[in-house]
């Protein structure tokens, strides 16, 4: 006798489903990649002769991170705290202190760091003078346009960012 | 003539399709979720900063590892830091020869375009990443990305 074809209850097919698809979801780890973006210099050639351009001394920012990750800027000691506000009145100078630079084009910051400083202070301090700009660009776009630099056009953008140029010029390990 | 109305029993929506539909976004999860390619050999907790920005093109990336090497190689690599390219350790010479194949595995318009994100560990000294950076600079991969997760609090 032939049996009537049970049918497979598939009600709970979505539950099992779901719990696949939560599954997923929670291990899924959107790995996206951050960071701090820097171009490196090219690298000097051997024959070139070595390029003394003088700079003022006033448009230089020292910056010295020691390998106990103590920081002197500009023959002071100083904190990671204070590197960006320092920094900040270097560029734009609004005080017309004849120490430090002419102009934020003209300003310049060097950075030079130890084989034993630690790589979290490295990037804090790139942290921090890339904030420092950051938020001196975002001051000028509100002052000239009102409004921030994300809500600027590129070419907008570019012309701020011409202003206040960016120059970290990292020392040349020594050895 | 009296209208009257009739109560009908409503009739239950057909969850028939739901499987489906979970399926289907399930199948769109598995395909799209990209496994790691390369296993981690070294430990790495990258430093936080506050300034970050977010690198475009994944494709357009190579990776360089710094940190102590996970628990399960400390005994034959020891606990000092280390260089990791894809699946194995290197030193810093073979980075130029790795930025190379980089390069080769990419079309020509792409190489100019090509970043190299460095992920190193917090508490890594910058003897090595300065040495990396020096190699770096020799293959003139010149494009760096340092690696950071986001920090909300500012100084």
């Amino acid at each position: 006798m032939a049996r009537p074809v049970q049918e497979v209850n598939a009600g709970s097919m979505a539950d099992i489903a779901f719990l696949l698809l939560i599954f997923f979801l929670v291990t899924t780890t959107i790995d996206t990649d951050k960071g701090i973006s820097i171009k490196l210099p090219p690298m000097p050639e051997e024959n070139q002769p070595k390029n003394d351009i003088r700079i003022k001394e006033r448009n230089v920012l020292q910056v010295l991170v020691n390998a106990n990750d103590m920081l002197l800027v500009d023959g002071q000691p100083s904190d990671i705290k204070e590197l960006k506000r320092l920094a900040k009145d270097f560029i734009d100078n609004p005080s017309k202190n004849p120490e430090l630079s002419e102009s934020p084009q003209k300003a310049i910051i060097s950075l030079k760091n130890d084989r034993g400083t630690s790589y979290n202070i490295y990037i804090q301090v790139h942290n921090e003078l890339k904030a420092a700009y950051n938020e001196l660009r975002d001051a000028r776009a509100r002052m000239l346009y009102g409004r921030g630099m994300d809500q600027l056009p590129e070419s907008r953008q570019n012309e701020i960012k011409d202003y206040y140029r960016q120059v970290i010029s990292e020392a040349e390990p020594e050895g | 003539m009296k209208l009257k109305k009739k109560e009908k029993p409503t009739p239950a929506i057909s969850t028939a399709s739901l499987p489906d539909i979970v399926f289907m976004l399930l199948f769109f999860f598995m395909v799209t979720t990209v496994m790691r390619e390369t296993d981690l050999k070294v430990k790495v907790v990258v430093p936080q900063a506050t300034e970050i920005q977010k690198l475009e093109k994944k494709s357009l990336v190579s990776y360089i590892h710094i940190g102590v090497p996970t628990e399960s190689f400390r005994a034959q690599f020891g606990t000092a830091p280390r260089i990791q390219l894809n699946d194995a350790f290197a030193t810093p010479s073979m980075i130029a020869e790795f930025i190379d194949k980089e390069r080769a595995a990419r079309s020509e318009q792409e190489v100019p375009l090509l970043t190299t994100s460095i992920k190193a560990d917090r508490e890594v000294k910058m003897g090595i990443v300065t040495d990396v950076k020096q190699e770096l600079r020799k293959a003139n991969a010149l494009k760096l990305n340092y690696s950071s997760s986001l920090r909300t609090e500012v100084y």
